[in-house]
């Protein structure tokens, strides 16, 4: 086959269109960098000072490292719990669809995913005061738990597609039930781990609703929280706001930089999947 | 075998309970209270019947926040899906520094939505206002979030600037899923680009659609983050999302009984756009 030549047209409007996306990026890091007398002459030049210490303000005005900390906390518990429970509850739901109580399981927990927040959000609020749980450890349990209807779905179409041979040559040798599923199945699941890794990490990093909702405590408030509460402080000083929104916007771009053709990887090869 | 069954209820059985716990529990919950009077801090409450579910349907506020979220989420979702299917078939054409681009255009899908909204809140009131000024437009030279009648389509902007991020790497998935050879037995029979879009292409990438379409709709109808940063409902109640209703009328405004009767209407409501989007997305797969 002939190798075809590259399509400029195409490659033209690709990059008009990425300078779409690009340009909000661009004002953000120019406005955060820039004094209000720069701002005056011309909102739109890059920046000439590079007013570094609008990044000084904004994290001693927003508490930044803290709100950074418990944002690292929060997503990092989640994911971890989310990949080690997820899995392990999907795995016995797989193995044992014929049975009913399994098999009435997996639909309770899959219903669950058009069951919007909204007709929860207000008892939920209730039930985890009760527990005292409205606080970090309570919000990670709920994304845990909450996870669980999306990540059935995907885990148990996966897991059904390992032939179960494996597990029944580790039976026979007299693997327990848990040494099959940590040695031979956990394993055979990286795959759609990851996957299921990185849009947990993406959605709970970047969640506003329920830590808005849920944390009570000014300190264990996490990053998108932290903009909004202090909306009113930064009041019309844009500098600061954007060096705070760009500073909470950072974390997430650098891991992005380094594993983007990771992520976009997982997410790709989930959608085929599943 | 007794002790594999064990393990095996060991492993589900915990999850059951906190699944229920702060799952079910709550909305059963929500559901309860619907038919009460309860403001949220009282300590007593009355059972009132199915008196909230019907002022709901002569509330005004919910009627008109039923009509925008409608109104948002569809042409969200028609935006994103027309936009992110040409982005994808431009990133799967041949074209020069092709990861670099696609890395570009899922950048937003990585972004707090609300910082997104927060940006965006600002670029609408002193930046894109510069543009309309030098246009001569008096109409563009105003804030359009300000706009009783045009500030929804400001959500409508932010929105689909951030949500085409997922779509288009989803139908880049699909994309890549379809054989090359089907390509070169069109070429040979002579077949145009557009024709090849419309007997191979898009048929193939039926699934994908259809999954786009349903999310988008979905998170369109729950629309919460970005009106919390660029409007807040306003100006007036114009931009008031069911969620956001939900949430003030619930939590600030002493209507949690109400408002969780409002929370099962939309519950069906949402419940039924599914179901309908699922069965008529998959016939039209079936019949392609």
């Amino acid at each position: 086959m002939m190798r075809k030549a590259t399509n400029w047209t195409i490659t033209v409007l690709i990059a008009l269109g990425s300078l779409l996306i690009l340009f909000p990026l661009y004002m953000t890091i120019s406005i955060a960098l820039k004094n209000p007398e720069e701002m005056a002459l011309s909102i739109f030049s890059l920046p000439t000072g590079l007013h570094f210490e609008n990044f000084r303000n904004a994290i001693e005005a927003t508490n930044f490292f803290n709100a950074l900390k418990n944002s690292m906390v929060i997503t990092i518990s989640s994911v971890v719990f989310i990949l080690l429970t997820n899995s392990m509850v999907a795995y016995a739901i797989a193995r044992n669809m014929k049975d009913k109580f399994f098999k009435v399981l997996y639909f309770y927990f899959i219903s669950a995913m058009f069951i919007p927040f909204q007709i929860i959000m207000l008892p939920v609020v209730k039930v985890t005061t009760d527990f005292h749980m409205n606080n970090i450890v309570g919000l990670i349990i709920l994304y845990v738990v909450y996870g669980l209807a999306f990540n059935i779905f995907v885990y148990v179409g996966y897991i059904r597609s390992i032939p179960i041979e494996l597990e029944e040559a580790a039976t026979m040798d007299g693997a327990s039930t848990w040494g099959t599923y940590w040695k031979i199945i956990f394993p055979l699941l990286a795959p759609i781990s990851a996957t299921i890794g990185i849009l947990s990490c993406l959605s709970t990093w970047n969640d506003f609703m329920l830590p808005l909702i849920l944390l009570g405590d000014q300190n264990s408030y996490t990053l998108p929280l932290v903009q909004y509460v202090f909306q009113g402080q930064f009041g019309t000083d844009f500098n600061l706001a954007f060096a705070s929104y760009l500073l909470a916007l950072t974390p997430m771009v650098i891991v992005y930089l380094f594993a983007q053709k990771w992520i976009i990887g997982g997410i790709t090869q989930g959608a085929i999947k599943s | 075998m007794a002790k594999r069954r064990i393990a095996f209820y060991l492993m589900t059985v915990p999850a059951l309970l906190l699944f229920f716990t702060f799952h079910t529990f709550p909305a059963i919950q929500g559901i309860f209270y619907a038919f009460t009077n309860w403001d949220g801090f009282s300590e007593s409450y009355d059972f009132v019947g199915f008196k909230n579910f019907v002022n709901i349907f002569k509330d005004e506020n919910v009627i008109n926040s039923y009509v925008f979220t409608f109104k948002y989420a569809i042409v969200v979702t028609i935006l994103i899906n027309v936009l992110s299917l040409l982005i994808a078939l431009g990133l799967n054409a041949k074209i020069k520094f092709k990861n670099f681009f696609r890395g570009v255009y899922f950048l937003p899908n990585i972004l707090s939505v609300l910082i997104v909204g927060f940006i965006f809140n600002y670029l609408f009131s002193n930046v894109f206002t510069i543009w309309g000024a030098k246009l001569g437009s008096e109409f563009l030279s105003q804030n359009i979030l300000g706009n009783a009648d045009w500030a929804w389509i400001g959500i409508v902007i932010v929105a689909v600037w951030q949500g085409i991020a997922f779509n288009t790497i989803l139908y880049l998935a699909g994309l890549q899923t379809i054989p090359r050879d089907l390509y070169e037995a069109s070429n040979l029979d002579g077949a145009g680009k557009f024709r090849e879009f419309i007997s191979i292409t898009f048929p193939l990438l039926a699934s994908f659609f259809t999954i786009n379409m349903v999310l988008a709709m979905k998170s369109g109808l729950m629309v919460f983050d970005q009106i919390i940063a660029l409007t807040g409902g306003g100006p007036g109640r114009s931009t008031q999302s069911i969620a956001l209703l939900i949430y003030t009328g619930g939590f600030q405004g002493g209507e949690f009984a109400y408002q969780s009767a409002n929370a099962v209407i939309y519950f069906i409501v949402i419940i039924v756009i599914s179901a309908l989007q699922l069965k008529f997305l998959q016939k039209r797969e079936m019949d392609m």
